[in-house]
């Protein structure tokens, strides 16, 4: 198999801003001589990075699903939901499909992250080299859910900016939902410091 | 570094080279965000534990209302915790509920705490819980004082009427019955509403029912020890001397019932009670303000003859007043005279006499216990104390028992020492009456009716043959007397019409009589100036004027 030459055999590298094409180099302070980025070969620190931000958003999620997440108060009743017993609710009151979507975009989602981003990082770290091109697919799909991860939140305050009808009834958002909203910032953060080049840095150019 | 490539690479000289700045720090900052993560976690683990109160748990008769995790326990309106589970006891008698107080109310999880699940309720004396129509039901909490930890509570079925600490004092009252009264009636001092009424049970024996009642204060240093409590429920309609009465403590009472209280007339105690002090619950103001009646005494009594219209709870009066009831009115048999005697039997409150009541045993002596009253009734029934059963009102025939003195009664034997005391008996006014119609009634039955008849017949047929006779001999001789009558009469009134001859007769007679006289008169005149005429006769002067000298004037000259 005859793969293309890295920037790194020619050496070159650029820089991620201006795209300016500069000399290789391996110090890591390096920044570009156009615009001043800081310029490297891999993200400094990608893997210790993603690592962090996966962690601290892992135990975010804890109290993001202990902590209820919504207050919704109506004339005969109130009601505290967090993320799982808003769902039980949802399917309950009639509404199995709502209830799923809030079920993938709220739980599935951020789990499938969370296994995809430690899958990768372990893998790279390991340097294996087994089905490069796969896990980049999971990379990008990673990245591409990481925007409706947010519907939670978006209820939320959708909700509560509408539904504020005094005593009649009233959506007030709880501290759950910032926990929530923390750790999808947080697995975002981390895909986006995983640099997916890492993935292929272990295979073997055809020399 | 390979040189495969070499050919499409740039010179290097000609790229631009990096710049290279120095680290400052020599570790990764982006550690920190997990870092900061965990701590947030610890720090609500912990704020977690910390605000966490004591958990309880409350059983009640029924879930009615409460909702896991919805429902919470408030005090005064402030939620202090929240039911978290709920489940059936074994022996599904009731269920138990678990509880999450806030840290700051675990003086709530004390000894001495009661738990009420608060519901819309509707009762007679007012609405409350209308909030939780539509909030759903809370369940309410009142602390207690003791310090003393505890963590199972028996939750009660109805609020209490008065919260911990309210100031103000409890009272016991014992009534017969729980009448119209309910927890939460009213009670009234001065138809002002003081107090009401707290729980009621039935008393051990179930003899009677024991009311809890609060008074609020101040106002609860208005109840002495001789303070009389009474039923006040309802309306009280009396009929007296001046007219209709219609007596209520308020509208509220009609309905709902309620008690009332107030100090007998009269010097009293004026202290205030004692808390959890107990009273009787009389029917109405009347018996609660009498003087006390005292220890109750039974007598018995013998009647020979029918009481019908004797109820229980018939009067019992000595002298026209009231001392005391009747209690049971039964039949016996003698067998030696084979008569049904009827045996009544009364209780008597000699207290009532009020100082009758206190000469009478200082004039018997002795020691004052039970055996002071039959000594008392001793004495009485030796001077004709006799029990006659009286008819009260003639319309219904109702009787009661009047205890009178008959100094005419034949003595009796009493019994001093028989248990009950037993009051001999005379019969009543009424069997009197009966007595004297039934003589009334035999002296008419002695008049001979058939006798008096038959001679009064004859007689009648006597008077019949007599008017026979009358009518045909004698009305026709009275006719024919009568024509006769009737023609003397017109021959009168002929005699007697002016034109007769006899009264033209009379008339001319009287003229006569009338010149007679005129003739004396002129004579006597003349007499009286010439007195010598009776000598010597008439003068030559001339003789007085005499119109018509009158055959009698010239007569009388010649005597
Ligand atoms: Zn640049």
């Amino acid at each position: 198999m005859n793969a293309p030459p890295r920037g790194r055999d020619l050496g070159l590298m650029s820089c991620h801003v201006c795209r300016l094409v500069t000399a290789w180099t391996e110090e890591p302070h390096a920044v570009c001589p156009r615009c001043g980025s800081p310029l490297h070969a891999r993200k400094t620190g990608s893997i210790t990075r993603a690592w962090a931000l996966l962690l601290a958003a892992a135990l975010f999620y804890i109290p993001a699903n202990v902590f209820p997440i919504m207050r919704t108060q109506s004339l005969s009743s109130k009601d505290d939901n967090t993320i799982l017993s808003g769902i039980v609710e949802l399917w309950r009151a009639g509404s199995p499909g709502l209830a799923v979507i809030v079920f993938t975009a709220s739980i599935i989602v951020p789990m499938l992250k969370f296994i995809i981003l430690g899958y990768l990082l372990v893998s790279v770290q390991r340097s294996s080299g087994f089905v490069s091109r796969q896990r980049t697919k999971l990379y990008r799909f990673v990245e591409l859910v990481g925007y409706w991860s947010m519907l939670d939140v978006f209820v939320v305050a959708i909700l509560s900016a509408l539904v504020h009808f005094k005593i009649l009834s009233r959506v007030e958002p709880l501290p759950g939902v910032v926990y929530f909203g923390v750790v999808v910032v947080l697995t975002m953060l981390s895909a986006m410091s995983f640099d997916p080049r890492l993935i292929w840095d272990n295979r073997k150019t055809s020399q | 570094m390979s040189d495969t490539n070499v050919g499409n690479t740039p010179p290097q000289d000609d790229l631009p080279q990096p710049v290279v700045r120095k680290s400052k720090l020599g570790f990764s900052l982006i550690w920190l965000v997990p870092i900061i993560a965990a701590l947030v976690g610890i720090s609500l683990l912990v704020s977690h534990f910390m605000s966490a109160g004591p958990q309880i748990s409350v059983t009640f008769l029924t879930a009615e209302g409460i909702e896991a995790n919805k429902t919470q326990v408030k005090y005064k309106n402030v939620v202090i915790g929240k039911v978290t589970t709920m489940r059936l006891s074994r022996d599904r008698s009731h269920i138990t509920v678990a509880i999450d107080l806030d840290k700051s109310a675990s003086a709530f999880a004390t000894k001495g705490t009661r738990y009420w699940v608060v519901r819309p309720r509707i009762g007679a004396g007012g609405v409350s819980g209308i909030d939780t129509l539509l909030s759903g039901a809370f369940i309410g909490a009142d602390a207690g004082d003791s310090d003393e930890d505890q963590s199972d509570f028996t939750g009660l079925e109805t609020p209490p009427a008065v919260t911990h600490g309210a100031p103000g004092r409890r009272f016991v009252l014992h009534a017969s019955d729980l009448g119209s009264l309910d927890i939460g009636s009213p009670v009234y001092y001065r138809r002002i509403q003081v107090g009401r009424i707290v729980s009621y049970q039935l008393d051990k024996d179930g003899k009677g029912v024991s009311l809890q009642l609060f008074i609020d204060g101040p106002n609860d240093r208005f109840v002495t020890s001789d303070t009389r409590f009474w039923n006040a429920s309802g309306v009280d309609v009396s009929l007296g001397a001046d007219g209709l009465k219609l007596n209520t403590q308020s509208l509220a009472t009609v309905v709902a019932g309620g008690v009332a209280f107030q100090d007998p007339p009269g010097p009293h105690n004026e202290a205030p009670a004692a808390e959890m002090a107990e009273y009787t619950l009389f029917d109405d103001q009347a018996t609660a303000i009498a003087p006390p009646d005292g220890k109750p005494r039974y007598i018995r009594m013998r009647f020979a003859h029918s009481l019908r219209g004797l109820t229980v709870d018939a009067p019992v009066e000595l002298l026209g007043m009231k001392v005391g009831r009747v209690v049971s009115v039964n039949l016996d048999y003698d067998p030696t005279t084979k008569t049904f005697p009827v045996i009544v039997g009364a209780l008597v409150y000699p207290q009532r006499l009020g100082q009758a009541h206190e000469k009478l045993a200082k004039a018997v002596g002795g020691p004052d216990d039970d055996t002071m009253f039959p000594r008392i009734m001793s004495g009485l029934v030796g001077h004709g104390l006799r029990a006659q059963a009286r008819s009260g009102n003639l319309l219904t025939g109702q009787l009661y028992i009047a205890l009178d003195f008959d100094p005419k009664a034949p003595k009796v034997a009493f019994d001093a020492s028989a248990k009950p005391v037993e009051i001999p008996t005379t019969p009543g006014d009424f069997d009197h009456l009966q007595e004297q119609i039934s003589s009334i009634v035999d002296k008419v039955e002695k008049i001979p009716f058939d006798s008096i008849g038959r001679n009064l017949d004859g007689s009648l047929k006597e008077l019949h043959g007599t008017l026979k006779q009358v009518n045909t001999d004698l009305l026709p001789e009275a006719k024919k007397t009568l024509q006769g009558v009737n023609q003397t009469v017109g021959t009168a009134n002929d005699a007697l019409s002016e034109d007769s001859p006899l009264q033209r007769n009379i008339a001319g007679t009287l003229e006569e009589l009338q010149r007679t006289v005129r003739s004396v008169r002129a004579f006597t005149d003349y007499l009286g100036r010439h007195p010598e005429a009776l000598l010597r006769g008439r003068g030559s002067d001339a003789p007085p004027k005499i119109s018509t000298p009158s055959p009698k004037q010239g007569k009388e000259e010649q005597p």
